[in-house]
């Protein structure tokens, strides 16, 4: 069956700091949206795949997320595990920008 | 009567206990900090790692070279003792800084850095970068941090066993060889994932042939010199991360969720901060583990409104360690608790 796919608003697209992530939560789901230093949006499940830990509280460095608890480590435009102890690909969510504020699709 | 003693393996009952409290993979109590600032702690360089590591190096091949040429004569006791003692602490403390990948900026040179530290201090790398991400995780929760220094109550005999890294060395030699023949310990197999398996057995299997090389050469020319540089400082060098070590958490609180409950920040001198790479701020290591190590002395100043105050120097908290362990000698739920400053959060306990 066809999961039902919503375009749901995050924040205003200046609400994240250039470089940086925030973190949003819909229902019981969270998630991560960040901000490039060029400008562009990218949205991931806000936990790390590790284990049970805001990645909103980590550290963004290029395109790349480090996850605050054992500093694993994905690059956030396509979700890739990069770096030990994470192994599993974090899911990431089509962005889009309209009027000034950010959509996650979900 | 007998103190009776918990069990502190991860294959026990505890490590269920402890997740049926909701004490394994919890959320923990965290100190306010503006993230603007963090941020900026956070930041990494190449730089101060860049210039520390070839200080290391210096070092270590000019007390190498002193230690060398005193060999035979009585100087060559001092000699060694120093060059064993910095090789140790300061792989201890390399191998540490770079399996958080926090010491350079660039990758490559925190995972070739945390290689050469690892093979130093004889730890095997892969299994020991899982063992201490459930350090991190769970830390000083019995039945689930590997890393848990000593029991309540303590056993002495593994303390002084230490100062020649007889349990440690020798249960990371069995390690070592276990891999060898393809497989991994029992405890490993409960923190590190099957993917690293391989890994795991194929670092191992380099190393015992670089050791057997180093114990080849030894035995053609009759003598141990080749081995007191590589190989065995782990065994006559450790004597400075050991008191460091114990100072880290000894003592505190065990199955807590915050981390001024059961860690240790100390004021050392700048020449001892140089060898353990700063790891004496160790409650602001924990609680924000993304910060490297030349930023900890200014994360520490914004923190201090919120942590007990330091312990002055390593003398002070090793005895106050010293002192809890003999107290849990009889009573093992005895624990010293610090008081906060009137600028602190209250603690937490935690489930
Ligand atoms: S929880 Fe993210 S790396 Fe461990």
């Amino acid at each position: 069956m066809q999961e039902l796919l919503q375009w749901v608003e995050a924040c205003e697209a200046d609400a994240i700091d250039e470089e940086d992530v925030i973190r949003f939560d819909h229902g019981d789901r969270t998630f991560a949206i960040y901000r490039t230093a060029k400008g562009s949006y990218y949205a991931t499940d806000g936990y790390c795949t590790h284990e049970k830990f805001h990645l909103s509280e980590g550290l963004v460095m290029g395109t790349i997320i480090e996850c605050p608890k054992h500093n694993g480590r994905f690059d956030y435009t396509t979700g890739a595990a990069k770096r030990t102890p994470v192994c599993v690909d974090l899911r990431t969510y089509p962005v889009k920008l309209e009027h000034n504020k950010v959509f996650i699709q979900i | 009567m007998a103190v009776k003693m918990r069990d502190y393996s991860l294959t026990g009952p505890e490590n269920k206990l402890a997740q049926e409290k909701g004490l394994a993979t919890a959320d923990w109590y965290i100190s306010p900090i503006p993230r603007q600032r963090l941020k900026e702690l956070m930041k990494r360089k190449d730089g101060p790692a860049i210039r520390d590591t070839i200080i290391m190096f210096a070092w270590l091949i000019g007390t190498g070279m002193l230690a060398y040429y005193a060999w035979g004569t009585w100087w060559a006791i001092p000699a060694f003792a120093i060059y064993g003692i910095s090789y140790a602490s300061m792989a201890d403390s390399r191998w540490h800084e770079c399996g958080h990948g926090t010491a350079f900026k660039t990758p490559w040179m925190n995972d070739v850095l945390y290689q050469i530290a690892s093979f130093m201090d004889l730890r095997p790398p892969t299994p020991w970068r899982w063992s201490h991400a459930r350090h991190h995780t769970d830390t000083y929760i019995v039945g689930r941090d590997p890393e848990i220094a000593m029991t309540r109550p303590p056993v002495w005999r593994i303390i002084f066993g230490e100062i020649i890294h007889i349990y440690g060395g020798t249960r990371d030699l069995k390690s070592v060889i276990t891999h060898c023949f393809g497989r991994l310990t029992a405890a490993e197999k409960d923190y590190v994932p099957v993917s690293e398996f391989r890994k795991a057995v194929w670092i191992s299997r380099i190393w015992a042939l670089i050791l057997l090389g180093f114990i080849t050469w030894s035995i053609l020319i009759g003598s141990i010199l080749p081995l007191m540089f590589v190989g065995l400082p782990t065994f006559y060098g450790p004597i400075l991360l050991l008191l460091v070590g114990l100072a880290q958490h000894l003592g505190l609180r065990e199955d807590v969720l915050d981390h001024r409950l059961n860690t240790r920040t100390i004021y050392i001198n700048p020449f001892f901060r140089f060898l353990y790479w700063n790891m004496n701020y160790h409650i602001e290591h924990h609680m924000f583990p993304m910060v490297p190590y030349h930023a900890l002395p200014a994360l520490h100043e914004e923190l201090k409104f919120d942590y007990p105050a330091p312990s002055p120097s390593l003398w002070a908290a090793l005895k106050e360690v010293i002192a809890a362990l003999m107290k849990q000698k009889n009573d093992p739920s005895y624990v010293v608790d610090r008081p906060l400053p009137a600028t602190a959060n209250p603690y937490y306990y935690g489930a």
